[in-house]
């Protein structure tokens, strides 16, 4: 994969790089190895448990009405995880709303994840300091974008210099829905005919709400990419060091100048797309027990064992860690005070705008106002 | 009286003047569109630049507006200045997406960590001929999401200077070029210091008249200039305010004018239902309810798709329809 050239992998039967197989078995392959230090694989899973200990938390914080909403991550943790870990600390990460994974391996503090879903802002992260885009809630509309930043990245000369702390790429995230928006092709051209440093990451986790990944495509996802000019590479999304090894070779061949790479990684979601959903009304739920087999934490867990990487002393402190991030989150988000409402109209324009400027006198006027009757109504006392 | 920095040239040479000065002072100023390099634009606009500054500056892109837009979006958060080419005002709508959902939302979305000076040309209005959707007036749909700035000039000197301005903005802007104006010729005085530049934003009185307001902005400027030069052989004494930007408006300078005038008629090709002097009419009001001898008089398009060239002279406002309406506002 570094001519450009396309992948043997973009057709044909058995094209899913697979490492580690649902049993927690090693497996070679003839380009990707994941030689990890124990030190890195217990990392690996440290993350994974971690995702997985955030998401249920966030989900009992959703049905107890501390969020309004949550999106889910659980069966996903090995394709957020292992894509965010194969990047460097100059590259940049443009996310999905689901892949909590990947924004929490750049260092956001969780609760500026959950600040979004109580409805306290749109993400609280600095997208510059943490090289993490904000979350886009209109589906492949950050693909575009990403694609931008990479041609940025390739006129700031920061592309094929061999320089390992200079060069730098774009991981753009997707799902299998996204595939079908206009601008998710355009942004497959647009990275072809520019070369750009961009990796896309599309977790196909087999649903778009209720509509099955049949519905978006006739053909393989990862087989668009060939008819774009780029590798279209399929991968086991279960599987961190699969998922860890071929985004890694993917984001290496962009920094070199090697261009895009597509990547879809076969993955499943084991929840509701949302706690507003409902997916006992259009998936079987023997489908969902097959997956809950393919479990990403299990089987890095059972290989980890089996190698004798992984002791009882880890994970008990893993255990310890994971409830005192529950903790942090449930206390953090019940203490969560809501923001100053006329924040509203500082941020909508960098420059003064007269209408906006107008509109937030008369809200303030109008608010003080209201303060002050509430004071001198016979009921008063203000709040 | 002349002087040394004033150079004549046509509106559309203007903005390539501009968008020269721009990019010569700042290496981060990008231009992206479709067919702008070795052929100049469809218009020609960006004639020659592609030429002078490269292929890295001057990018002929796929024929994808989103494509355009978005990844303009994207090269603004790495720190580029780029202005995009729409090449028909008609052709803006694949790009309606990223220009609503992410360049004008970006900034709120971040609490003002990140910005995104991305300018997007396009020629507007009609008045050439043309085919399906080469002579649309969209400012109404960018002016009502917050986020986006809106401005229009009418004569080559604000060609020159505001497509500068709109790229040294911190803010999105949405720049329409009058694409019936762009060979009309004017006087651009090029040596001006930055404080002697009107600001972006600011409307500007161009005739003082003391019976009624007309406003306009874009193509309709000249339009409503010789509506006042017409008006003035049959007696009527009209002020020509032409707003030059859409959002934010400049409120204050009309007001002004209609405080003194007592009579205010809004002129523009963007249909009338909803349009800008709907807007502009409830802000005078507002304003001086009081100083209002007549209702506000609205002229602009129809609330009909633009129709086929051998009718678009019905669906444009012209002078006749200017002189009906001042006739209204003065008769009441």
């Amino acid at each position: 994969m570094t001519d450009g050239a396309v992948s043997p992998t973009t057709s044909g039967a058995p094209t899913m790089v697979q490492l580690l197989d649902a049993d927690g078995v090693r497996h070679e392959h003839p380009e990707h190895h994941a030689d990890l230090e124990p030190d890195e694989l217990l990392g690996l899973l440290r993350d994974l448990v971690l995702l997985r200990r955030f998401d249920s938390e966030a989900e009992a914080l959703q049905r107890t009405g501390e969020l309004g909403l949550w999106v889910g991550t659980r069966g996903q943790e090995a394709s957020q995880i292992g894509a965010a870990r194969a990047v460097r600390d100059q590259d940049h990460l443009f996310p999905t709303y689901r892949d909590h994974g990947a924004t929490l391996t750049r260092e956001v503090d969780p609760l500026h994840i959950l600040s979004i879903y109580r409805g306290i802002d749109h993400g609280g992260w600095d997208p510059v300091a943490h090289g993490v885009h904000p979350y886009t809630l209109v589906i492949a509309a950050q693909l575009l974008p990403a694609v931008g930043y990479a041609m940025g990245v390739q006129r700031d000369g920061a592309m094929g210099t061999g320089d390992p702390a200079r060069d730098t790429a774009v991981l753009a995230y997707l799902g299998d829905g996204a595939t079908s928006q206009g601008e998710a092709s355009e942004a497959l051209g647009w990275a072809a005919v520019y070369n750009a440093p961009v990796v896309f990451f599309c977790q196909n986790n087999q649903w778009a709400i209720s509509e099955p990944v049949e519905r978006q495509a006739r053909v393989p996802l990862h087989r668009r990419a060939e008819g774009h000019g780029m590798p279209g590479v399929m991968v086991d999304g279960n599987d961190v060091l699969a998922v860890l090894s071929v985004v890694r070779s993917a984001l290496d061949r962009a920094r070199a100048g090697g261009g895009p790479t597509f990547v879809e990684a076969w993955t499943y979601r084991m929840g509701a797309h949302t706690t507003s959903d409902d997916p006992t009304r259009y998936r079987d739920a023997v489908e969902v027990e097959q997956w809950r087999e393919k479990d990403p934490v299990e089987r890095l867990r059972t290989y980890l064992r089996a190698e004798g990487v992984l002791d009882d002393d880890f994970e008990e402190q893993l255990a310890a860690e994971s409830e005192a991030l529950a903790e942090r989150i449930r206390a953090g988000v019940r203490g969560m005070t809501d923001p100053d409402p006329v924040g509203m109209f500082d941020h909508a324009y960098a420059e003064p705008h007269a209408q906006v400027e107008e509109e937030r006198d008369a809200f303030l006027a109008a608010w003080a106002q209201h303060e002050q009757d509430l004071e001198q109504s016979p009921a008063g006392g203000g709040r | 009286m002349e002087r040394a920095g004033i150079q004549r040239m046509a509106l559309g040479k203007a903005v390539n003047a501009g968008l020269r000065a721009a990019m010569e002072r700042d290496p981060r100023v990008l231009l992206m569109g479709e067919d702008i390099g070795k052929l100049g634009g469809v218009f020609r606009v960006t004639d020659g630049l592609q030429k002078d500054f490269g292929e890295d500056r001057v990018l002929d892109t796929p024929l994808a507006e989103a494509g355009i837009v978005g990844t303009a979006l994207g090269m603004s958060l790495r720190g580029y200045r780029p202005v995009c080419e729409i090449q028909f005002n008609g052709f803006v709508y694949p790009a309606f997406n990223q220009i609503v959902t992410q360049l004008a939302k970006m900034r709120a979305r971040t609490r003002g960590r990140l910005t995104v000076p991305v300018v997007i040309r396009m020629p507007s209005g009609g008045g050439i001929g043309s085919v399906e959707h080469h002579s649309e007036s969209p400012e109404v749909l960018f002016a009502h999401t917050a986020g986006l700035r809106v401005v229009a000039p009418s004569s080559a000197h604000d060609a020159y200077w505001m497509i500068q301005q709109a790229i040294a903005c911190a803010d999105p802007v949405l720049f329409l070029e009058p694409e019936r104006r762009y060979w009309e010729k004017g006087d651009v005085d090029v040596d001006l210091a930055p404080g002697e530049v009107a600001p972006l934003h600011r409307a500007r009185v161009l005739r003082t008249g003391t019976d009624a307001t007309l406003v306009a902005y874009g193509p309709t400027v000249r339009l409503a200039l010789d509506a006042a030069a017409a008006a003035a052989e049959d007696g009527s004494d009209l002020e020509v305010v032409d707003l030059r930007s859409i959002s934010p408006l400049d409120v204050d300078t009309v007001a002004e004018s209609v405080r003194r005038t007592g009579r205010l008629v809004v002129v523009h090709e963007a249909p009338t239902f909803h349009g800008p002097g709907a807007e502009l009419a409830a802000r005078i009001q507002e304003r001086c309810f009081y100083s209002l001898e007549a209702p506000v008089q609205r002229v602009g398009g129809f609330h009909v798709p633009f129709p086929a060239a051998r009718f678009e002279d019905h669906y444009l406002p012209d002078v006749d329809r200017v002189l009906d309406a001042v006739e209204a506002a003065l008769a009441a």
